[in-house]
Formats: C-alpha cells, sequence, structure tokens
C-alpha cells in the first residue's frame, strides 16, 4: 500500500527552527563538511563549507571564484570582436547564446540593435533558442543523474550531441562557436542546415516527452525534490534570481516577453511559470522551457526571411561598412572596402562614448553586458552580469534546514555554471 | 518616456542631490551627487517607486580623474519593466560608501565582487571578504594600474611552493635498467640546472 508523506513545514528557515528544537535535548557539537570545489555534483569548481547537525545543514557558505580567469579586465584590453571568442567560454553549455546577447551588447551601444537585419534577428533566435534547448538537457540531465536516475543523461546527451552537429555545421566548432559579430552573424545558414534543424525538433519532442515518462511522475523523483529548497517570490526577487529559477518561484518575468529584442515579439511562445518555487518547479520550469524552445525554432524557420536556402539573397549583416568587414572580393578590387577592412581589423568597431546595459534571456538566467565607452574599438569597463553568479548567492539563505544529501538535489536545480559565474 | 518619469520623480525628491537625468539608447542615468546618501535613493526608489529588482553593482576605475571611483547600480521594476541607472562616485582617499544590502539581498555578493576587484569598501556590510580572488591576494586587479598580465604572489598554502621531490626527472615510476633514463624520451634536463640525481645519472650513462 502506497502512502503518500508530506512535508508539513513548507519554508526551510522554519523547518529548521522547529528540527532544532526537537533536537535540543540531544548533546552534541556541530560539525563543518567541505564540499567541494572538486565534486561532482558541484558541476564545476564550486566549493560549499556546510555546518551540520548531524544530517541537517544549519549553515552553508559557497566559495566561488575557482575558474576566475579575468574576463572583464580582458575585455578592456582588446577590440569589440575580439571579445567574441571568450563570450563562448562563459557559460561554455550555451555558447551561442553567449555570443548573441554579447553582439546585442554591442550593438545597443552602437543604437543599431534595433535595426539589425529580419535576417539575422531569426537567425540569431534560432541560436539563442537551440543553445536554451542544449543547456536545459544537459543541465536535467546532470541533475537526474546526480539523483540517480542516469538513463535520462543518456538520452540528454543523445540529443545534445545532435546540437553539438547542427552548431558545428553553422559556426565550424562544436562548442567554441564564436558565432555572432558585431552587426551580423559570421555566415549564413549552411545548405541543408533547416532540414537537419527540422528533423532535430521532431526527435527532440519525442526524447523530451520520453524524459517526462521517466521522471515527472516517478514516486523517487518527486519525493527526492518536491517540497525541496523553497524559494518564494520575494526571495527571488530580492536575491536577483532570473532566468528559471526566478520563474520556478511564480514570477512571471523573460527578458524575451517583457523587454523584447530581436524578433521575440513576432513570435508566439508561452513562459513557463512555477506554483511554489521548489526544486520540481524548477525543473518542470525548464522542461516546458524546452518545448517552448522547440516551438519557437520551428517557428522561426517556417517564417525566416529568405527562406532556408536565402534564395532572395537577404542580408544577414548590416550594411554599414564601418560596422561589419565587407566582402573579401570587394575588399581586393575598391579601396574604399580595403580602408574599412583595414579599420575594422586594426582599431575595432568604432563605438561612440557612453554607456549601456543589455540583459539577455540566457538559458541560466539574465545575461547582461554594461559596456562603458569612451569612444573607439575598445570599452572602457566591461561588465559581465553573469546569471549562475547571482542565482548561488542565495545558497547560504536556502541551505539551512536542509537534509546533507539534498545539496546535490538544490544544485542541481539552480542549473549554475561555473565559468559564467567565475568569469 | 517611463523611464525618464521616475528618474523626474526621483529628482524632484531629492533636489540638487539628484543629478539631470541623462538618456542615451533609452536607457536613463542619474548621478547621486553624494554617495553617502545612496542608501536613501535606493530606499526610495524600491518603495515608492517599485524598483525592487536589483539587476547589477558595478565600479568604474577613472584612473588620472578625481573623483576615482565611480559605482554604477542598475535598478528594475519587474510590473512594468521600468529601469534606471544610478551613478555615484567616490574619491580614492575615502574608497568607501554605504552598502544597499539593506534594499536588497543581491547587493551581498554585487558589493563583494567590486571590494575584491576595485578595492572600494562598504560600509555596513556584514561580510566584506574577496569572492573571486583568494583571500589574502594583495591586489585589486580591476584597477586601471594593475597590469593586464597580473603581477607575481605569492600563493599561501598551497603545493608547489617547494621543489617537489621529482622535479626535473623523468617521469616513469620505476626505471628498470640503468639506461632507462636515458632511453627515457620525455627526459628534460635544463641547461644551467643545477646538478640533481637525475641529471648525475644521466652524464654517468653518456660517459659509459
Amino acid at each position: 500500500m502506497a502512502t503518500v508523506q508530506d512535508i508539513e513545514i513548507r519554508d526551510s528557515a522554519a523547518r529548521t527552527a522547529a528540527a532544532v528544537e526537537s533536537l535540543e535535548d540531544i548533546q552534541g557539537e556541530k560539525m563543518v563538511l567541505n564540499m567541494g570545489p572538486s565534486h561532482p555534483a558541484t558541476h564545476g569548481v564550486l566549493r560549499i563549507v556546510l555546518e551540520l547537525d548531524g544530517e541537517l545543514i544549519t549553515k552553508a557558505q559557497p566559495d566561488v571564484g575557482f575558474l576566475h580567469r579575468g574576463d572583464e579586465k580582458i575585455a578592456e584590453n582588446m577590440t569589440y570582436t575580439q571579445f567574441i571568442p571568450y563570450t563562448d567560454r562563459l557559460d561554455y553549455l550555451a555558447p551561442l547564446a553567449n555570443n548573441v546577447a554579447y553582439a546585442l551588447a554591442v550593438e545597443k551601444l552602437l543604437g543599431i540593435h534595433d535595426k539589425l537585419p529580419p535576417r539575422c534577428q531569426y537567425i540569431r533566435v534560432i541560436c539563442a533558442e537551440l543553445a536554451r534547448i542544449s543547456s536545459h538537457l544537459l543541465g536535467l540531465g546532470a541533475f537526474a543523474m546526480d539523483m540517480g536516475a542516469v538513463t535520462v543523461f543518456l538520452l540528454t546527451f543523445t540529443e545534445r550531441e545532435k546540437i553539438y552537429n547542427l552548431c558545428e555545421s553553422l559556426a565550424g566548432a562544436r562548442l567554441t562557436t564564436s558565432y555572432t559579430r558585431i552587426g551580423g552573424v559570421s555566415r549564413d545558414l549552411p545548405p541543408g542546415w533547416a532540414d537537419q534543424c527540422h528533423k532535430f525538433l521532431e526527435e527532440v519532442v519525442v526524447n523530451i516527452n520520453e524524459m517526462e515518462t521517466l521522471l515527472t511522475r516517478n514516486r523517487i523523483w518527486v519525493d527526492r525534490i518536491r517540497d525541496l529548497a523553497v524559494i518564494s517570490k520575494q526571495d527571488a526577487i530580492d536575491y536577483g534570481l532570473s532566468g528559471p529559477n526566478l520563474r520556478g518561484s511564480g514570477v512571471e518575468y523573460d527578458l524575451r516577453k517583457n523587454q523584447p529584442y530581436l524578433c521575440y515579439k513576432d513570435l508566439d511562445f508561452d513562459i513557463a511559470v512555477g506554483a511554489t518555487g521548489d526544486c520540481y518547479d524548477r525543473y518542470l520550469v525548464r522542461m516546458e522551457e524546452m518545448r517552448q524552445s522547440v516551438r519557437i525554432i520551428s517557428q522561426c524557420l517556417g517564417k525566416i526571411p529568405g527562406g532556408a536556402d536565402n534564395k532572395s539573397k537577404e542580408p544577414i549583416n548590416v550594411d554599414d561598412g564601418k560596422i561589419v568587414l565587407p566582402p573579401k572580393q570587394k575588399v581586393l578590387s575598391s579601396m574604399e572596402e580595403l580602408i574599412h577592412q583595414f579599420m575594422l581589423v586594426t582599431e575595432g568597431v568604432n563605438c561612440p562614448p557612453g554607456e549601456t546595459y543589455f540583459g539577455h534571456e540566457n538559458p541560466k538566467g539574465e545575461l547582461g553586458f554594461y559596456v562603458n565607452s569612451k569612444g573607439g574599438g575598445v570599452p572602457y569597463r566591461m561588465k559581465i552580469r553573469s546569471p549562475s553568479f547571482v542565482n548561488l548567492s542565495i545558497i547560504p539563505k536556502i541551505f539551512p534546514g536542509c537534509m546533507l544529501s539534498d545539496t546535490v538535489a538544490i544544485l542541481g536545480s539552480l542549473d549554475f555554471v561555473m565559468g559564467e559565474c567565475d568569469r | 518616456m517611463l523611464n525618464l518619469d521616475l528618474a523626474n520623480q526621483i529628482k524632484a525628491k531629492f533636489g540638487d542631490l539628484i543629478s539631470e537625468p541623462a538618456e542615451f539608447r533609452g536607457e536613463v542615468t542619474v548621478k547621486i551627487a553624494d554617495a553617502e546618501k545612496i542608501v536613501e535613493v535606493c530606499e526610495f526608489a524600491k518603495a515608492k517607486l517599485g524598483f525592487i529588482y536589483l539587476v547589477d553593482i558595478s565600479s568604474i576605475d577613472n584612473y588620472g580623474e578625481d573623483p576615482r571611483w565611480t559605482v554604477v547600480y542598475h535598478l528594475r521594476a519587474i510590473v512594468n519593466g521600468a529601469e534606471i541607472r544610478l551613478k555615484t562616485d567616490v574619491s580614492e582617499e575615502k574608497s568607501e560608501l554605504p552598502t544597499v544590502l539593506g534594499v536588497w539581498a543581491t547587493a551581498n555578493w554585487h558589493e563583494r565582487e567590486i571590494y575584491d576587484m576595485m578595492g572600494i569598501r562598504f560600509s555596513g556590510h556584514p561580510d566584506l571578504r574577496r569572492i573571486l580572488m583568494w583571500e589574502g591576494y594583495p591586489y585589486f586587479p580591476l584597477r586601471k594600474d594593475f597590469p593586464l598580465a597580473g603581477k607575481p604572489t605569492n600563493v599561501p598554502d598551497v603545493a608547489f611552493t617547494k621543489v617537489t621531490p621529482l622535479e626535473g626527472g623523468p617521469f616513469v615510476t620505476l626505471p628498470s635498467s640503468d639506461d632507462a633514463i636515458a632511453r627515457e624520451p620525455r627526459v628534460r634536463v635544463p641547461e644551467n640546472a643545477e646538478p640533481g640525481i637525475s641529471d648525475k645519472r644521466l652524464v654517468g650513462n653518456q660517459l659509459k
């Protein structure tokens, strides 16, 4: 006979207080346990110093920075275009989305972010959503594997492999794509790419459904993560969470809807929102976001100006020789283009003095670039607002009151990546 | 227009403390003349104008200018999507301004990062430690006078600060015979290295 075990106190802080009260007459001392930085569940190099009372966490102190490379310092010392490869290495599970975010940030400074050619916008949306599916697949696969459901991980990695193949034929690289350029993208969709993408979308939907049957109503899975690490709406906003973690807590905020950029206005998609803000909600939100991304990509492939193989020669870059490199044939035959190419390569894209912030809805949350320019081809200051960094800052708030074995589940549900957190 | 309206409301409330709102690419920036008043302005923006979401705090090093530091706050209202940027200058001698941790909890890590990277302190912050660099690191790497290549520092309490026993040696577990070291293709003997065990043995082999 199956019984359903409910956790009576939903709020983790109140649960700690209750648990501590019930433990008061037992003598003992607290133990400090060091988790990470090299721990399979920390998905990179996150260190958490846990203070334990028995199996109960009473205090958690995250320690980040093991992967710090000084990207912001590097950005101050190179042209805007030269920094594109570094954005691949921020959230290395969704490099295409980072490329799009960075390009849009610099284009906003240039004032051309809403004048991009339509075909470029559609290609970028396809890229960003492919990256979202890829990132969520890995996040969920790793989350499920940490909970013991290894099959899901194998399923998701089969699908991710197909996304990598698509990236490879699109950008020439599987991981370090560096696909976007300031003012456009590095190349058009290759022939036959749209058909491959269509095929992938059909297959991934089948696989998402299969994952769903493995997890969503799985007793072990649900019992393990439901009502775990509840983040209230207020806390989510107060701690600046973004992306699926914010929406999992019931805040209907998505930059694609609330501050539409690219062609998201013309596309039909829904925002998944959680009800209670526990780990299970965050899981459900990511599951639904993948479906919505599939929906967005198939709309884009249908509506993309010029069609799949661009017979009508729609432009993919802005028509401005001072921003986008001219075609090579013209460089070799025309003086003006030669000068443009020379200036772009040696000096960089000449940006006006000023400051802009652009936030992009990345798979992990809001990836923002604050660019402060004094004019010229190199930023004076570039601040990267990385979603993982901000999302992790809530750990000291939600960990106390959970069991030691729950840490793995909570970290999996927060879905962070340290390359981006530490920059 | 919404952003500008809200900026003007802040201006109306605080008067001369707030600069005339500047608009660039649809983003509105106001400058707060006195960094000590940042908390009051933030509290007002959060409570009265609905800026309940702090997107980011960043810092700028205006090297060679006075005041040297600028701290930049990005505020957002979730409901109507309004955004505003608050800026305030801090002099190099002072290098300190009040924390806004009481207004938004997310300021905690942002302020720690600014302290770590720029060396600007936040008074009233309960846990102002380095966050990306390690505890005890002597420099502030995002300052403009810090070189891109970095500066050599000692890393306290980690391995590889002393000479390792196998330094320069052949990286094989068990040399099987006398000439095993000479046969080992990976062996590297620095030209003017102090003669160590591996060198002597190598020389011995060549003499044979």
